[in-house]
């Protein structure tokens, strides 16, 4: 331990000046453990005869990565590639006309009003879209080598959370990840901000699709307008007032999608638009905007100071620790400021950063279950045939995928994970996983990595 | 805090060397005692519309306000609400709580809630359960602040449970509280290997120097030797209670289980969503009465199960606020402010609707659009801690807060 301090100070030393970093083999560790899913067997020694710089600046350009086997992982999940429209046609429209079907069978009541209950995760699995997408995010953790992009698309993701249990969210995730999320993760935030917004996933999520003005049915719904600053921009105390909620919702009316059967892609409706004035923060959105009301909202929203002060305290606690140091936000917050929300440089800011790299941070973060899993896969150098056992274990780890009921996502700090029943599933997981014990997953060599090993306490943090 | 991690030291120490028997030293801490009070805070997570559980059937803008969702007065039908005191009804679906209000074991706080104006699922969870409203950098939960001061000479691993797979915020905090979902399946589970395998997890987690993960894995052996011992696979319920299937109604079994395996819990936690209906609320029926349905049934085989227990214990539900007093145009309620909590159990003196009831008129709304708070959820949750749980000084739980006998709501004699 003193020599990686005596490392990493040094380290930080000289990374103010000329930008390089310690070689020592528990800063390659920890590198792993921060912008990937943990260290696989020979990982450090590749990351050592690369050296951290490239892997760093390959990692921030998956695209440079061949990543070539990850297919061969993937294949048998079939609707991984389907459009919306596709799994439409394929699996939500029979499914509403077999329960359209029922119900005037069982001629039950309003059909409008529904049951309310909201599908169990076993149910949500039998539908298949689902298990195959969280099974792919459980794969793409383990086997992927472009690991950084995964780590983040997992981040965007939680921080623009949808829950799959809500209504037909089930049948959007799969291209709201893969389309929305995964290929902006190095992009500006604008557009990914754009993108969310503009997504059935959270159209349909929040609500804004069916909120309307001007429409004797319908009516506003501030849902969306409020969790767009609350959670996705300027923060909860990013200065904000109940009437810029009002406002925010006003200028999205309109934003809304087609039916299921015509694609169910982005639409603006200008009959439920609210055409008026629109005042949100103080800047004023002209009356007869239409659609690009949305848009100017979202342009104030990205560029506002809260908003890099927010999104950089969330992206160090992620990678840093659970109290980043305020410099250190500081500083990631004025280059998103800078570069217009370049979410690789900000990411390239935080991750050659001193405090990225200084001892405070090693071993700072508590793994979250599917860090914990993914990682316990990559140590034990698992074969994963079939991966919906793993997806259960999540569900008794207290991370069920997908599956985070509400718009704040899962927490990242280590208290939301550590406490004694948390503890023994995960103790628990270690004994099965390496005892050979979930099926469609084999273990190169169990003895190499043992429970205790994966149960112990070190294991928990990264 | 101190004497509690050398408690569970020597506690955990005892029991490995001496072979004492935990549910020995628990009961014999109860009867050293004499009674043990008891609270099951029940936390219905997604803003549960008030204005259709405690329904103000005697207000006529509430009709107006609800064209299409109210619940019609009482004896208009099967799905109208059933009257409680000639102005308040419960919600039909409440009918298995009506029982319990009927024989005055069941207390309802209307328009109560918090001061701060969020409308933010988020933030006002979090502050109920902090319960430092508009504070957001609180470290720990109230609950838990209760358990740090109200000392307890023998306490077990079990004092405060939560039956979700996460610590919810409200006992996060210094003080131990034990997460479990699933009782049955708490242990390490290895077989015939599983006492070796638990003994050598126990010793790593000794002998880590990582304070935190140290500190909850000895914890978590303490807690898995007691309950072995009280064995929850061999529970059935009492005077022939029902619970439902649901994840609600089988954490309410579970903490039925608990306290009669007489393991020392004093503090117990559970959730329920599904409750943020922005759209097709319903009235009796529909979503919103489905799971009301859920959720009366499992208290109400809970209050069965737990028979004279109930004394003891204080069942207390509470949202982070209410929804807006008009309908939007999606026949749902958004978020709004004031909203009902219910206080069942524990010589609370039911059969009564606490608080002021400021009126659903538009000038009397709050932000002339939400049912107003007139009982800040503090002095609810204040009077519980005092008057039912006997901490003598409960400033330190309610930090930023004047506790007053004067302005609590009375529903301890």
């Amino acid at each position: 331990m003193t020599r990686f301090i005596a490392l990493f100070v040094a380290g930080i030393a000289v990374s103010i000046s000329a930008a390089t970093f310690p070689t020592d083999d528990r800063a390659i560790v920890h590198l792993l453990g921060r912008t990937g899913f943990g260290p696989r067997r020979g990982d450090v020694e590749k990351v050592r005869a690369l050296g951290i710089q490239r892997y760093l600046d390959q990692q921030l350009h998956p695209e440079r990565i061949a990543d070539a086997s990850m297919a061969a992982h993937l294949t048998g999940l079939t609707t991984l590639i389907l459009s919306t429209r596709q799994i439409a046609e394929q699996y939500e429209i029979p499914q509403l006309e077999a329960r359209r079907q029922k119900k005037q069978d069982a001629k039950d009541g309003d059909p409008a009003a529904g049951d309310g209950k909201p599908p169990n995760a076993m149910q949500l699995m039998a539908t298949g879209v689902m298990a195959e997408l969280a099974e792919q995010k459980l794969l793409r953790a383990v086997f992927s080598d472009r690991q950084l992009q995964e780590v983040l698309t997992d981040f965007w993701f939680n921080h623009f959370n949808v829950d799959a249990r809500k209504g037909r969210d089930r049948f959007l995730l799969t291209e709201y990840e893969r389309d929305t999320i995964r290929p902006r993760v190095f992009g500006k935030f604008r557009d990914l901000l754009g993108a969310t917004a503009k997504s059935p996933a959270m159209l349909f999520y929040l609500d804004n699709w069916m909120s309307a003005a001007n429409n004797p049915r319908r009516g506003l719904n501030e849902n969306y307008g409020r969790e767009l600053m609350e959670l996705h921009t300027l923060g909860v105390d990013g200065g904000y007032t109940q009437k810029d909620v009002t406002e925010v919702a006003r200028a999205l009316t309109g934003w809304t999608f087609d039916n299921p059967r015509g694609g169910g892609s982005f639409t603006f409706n200008p009959r439920i638009h609210d055409p008026g004035e629109k005042i949100v923060l103080g800047h004023v959105i002209k009356a007869g905007g239409g659609e690009s009301d949305g848009e100017q909202v979202l342009d104030i929203l990205a560029r506002q100071p809260a908003t890099a002060t927010f999104i950089a305290t969330k992206l160090t606690r992620r990678f840093v620790s659970d109290t980043p140091p305020p410099a250190l936000v500081a500083r990631v917050a004025a280059r998103f400021r800078d570069t217009d929300g370049d979410l690789r440089e900000v990411m390239r800011t935080i991750l050659t950063s001193p405090e990225f790299l200084s001892p405070d941070a090693y071993r700072a973060k508590v793994k979250t279950p599917f860090e914990f899993v993914a990682s316990a896969l990559r140590a034990t150098g698992a074969d994963v045939q079939d991966a919906r056992p793993l997806i259960r274990e999540l569900e008794q780890l207290g991370m069920p995928l997908y599956m985070c009921q509400p718009p704040t996502g899962y927490k990242d700090t280590g208290d939301a994970w550590v406490n004694t029943g948390a503890l023994v599933s995960r103790m628990n997981f270690a004994v099965r996983l390496t005892g050979g014990q979930l099926r469609g997953v084999s273990i190169g060599n169990p003895q190499s990595v043992t429970a205790l090993n994966l149960g112990a306490p070190d294991f928990q943090r990264r | 805090m101190q004497s509690r991690r050398v408690f569970l030291k020597n506690g955990a120490f005892a029991f490995v060397s001496l072979g004492f028997a935990p549910s020995f030293m628990a009961r014999t801490a109860v009867a050293a005692s004499g009674r043990s009070k008891q609270l099951i805070a029940i936390f219905q997570r997604g803003a549960v519309d008030g204005l259709s559980v405690v329904v103000p059937f005697g207000e006529s803008d509430y009709y107006k306000a609800r064209p299409s969702i109210a619940i019609p007065r009482p004896n208009t039908g099967e799905n109208a609400a059933l009257d409680l005191d000639g102005f308040f009804g419960f919600n039909p679906r409440l009918q298995p709580l009506k029982p319990l209000w009927d024989s005055r074991q069941l207390a309802i706080v209307h328009a109560c809630g918090s001061p701060d104006s969020t409308r933010s699922h988020f933030d006002a969870q979090d502050y109920m359960e902090s319960a430092t409203p508009g504070v957001k950098s609180t470290a720990d939960g109230w609950l838990n602040r209760y358990l740090q001061n109200q000392h307890a000479e023998h306490a077990t691993p079990f004092r405060a449970v939560a039956l979700t797979s996460q610590l919810p915020r409200m006992l996060q905090g210094t003080a131990p509280a034990l997460a479990v979902s699933q009782l049955a399946q708490f242990g390490i589970r290895a077989g015939g290997a599983s006492e070796a395998v638990g003994a050598s997890f126990e010793a790593e987690y000794a002998a880590t120097a990582d304070s935190v993960l140290n500190g909850t894995g000895r914890e978590a052996f303490s807690a898995i030797k007691m309950l072995k011992t009280a064995d929850p696979s061999k529970y059935e319920p009492a005077n022939g209670a029902d619970y439902p299937r649901s994840p609600f109604g089988q954490s309410l079994r579970q903490i039925a289980q608990l306290t009669k395996a007489n393991v020392g819990l004093e503090v117990a936690f559970t959730d329920v969503g599904g409750w943020d209906t922005h759209v097709n609320q319903g009235a009796g029926q529909g979503q919103l009465g489905t799971r009301l349905d859920d959720f009366s049934r499992s208290i109400a085989a809970l209050v069965t199960d737990l028979g004279d227990r109930m004394d003891d214990t204080v069942v207390l539900t509470m949202s982070e606020f209410g929804r807006a007093v008009n309908e939007n145009g999606n026949r749902g309620t958004d978020h709004g402010h004031g909203n009902a909590m219910m206080v069942i159990g524990g010589g609370v003196r039911g059969g009564h609707v606490y608080g002021t009831w400021p009126g659903l008129s538009v000038e009397k709304r709050y932000d002339g659009r939400d049912l107003a708070v007139t009982t800040d959820f503090r002095d609810v949750f204040g009077e519980i801690v005092t008057k039912h749980l006997g901490l003598r000084d409960a400033r330190q739980v309610f930090p930023g807060f004047q506790i007053s006998e004067a302005r609590f709501p009375g529903l301890f004699a």
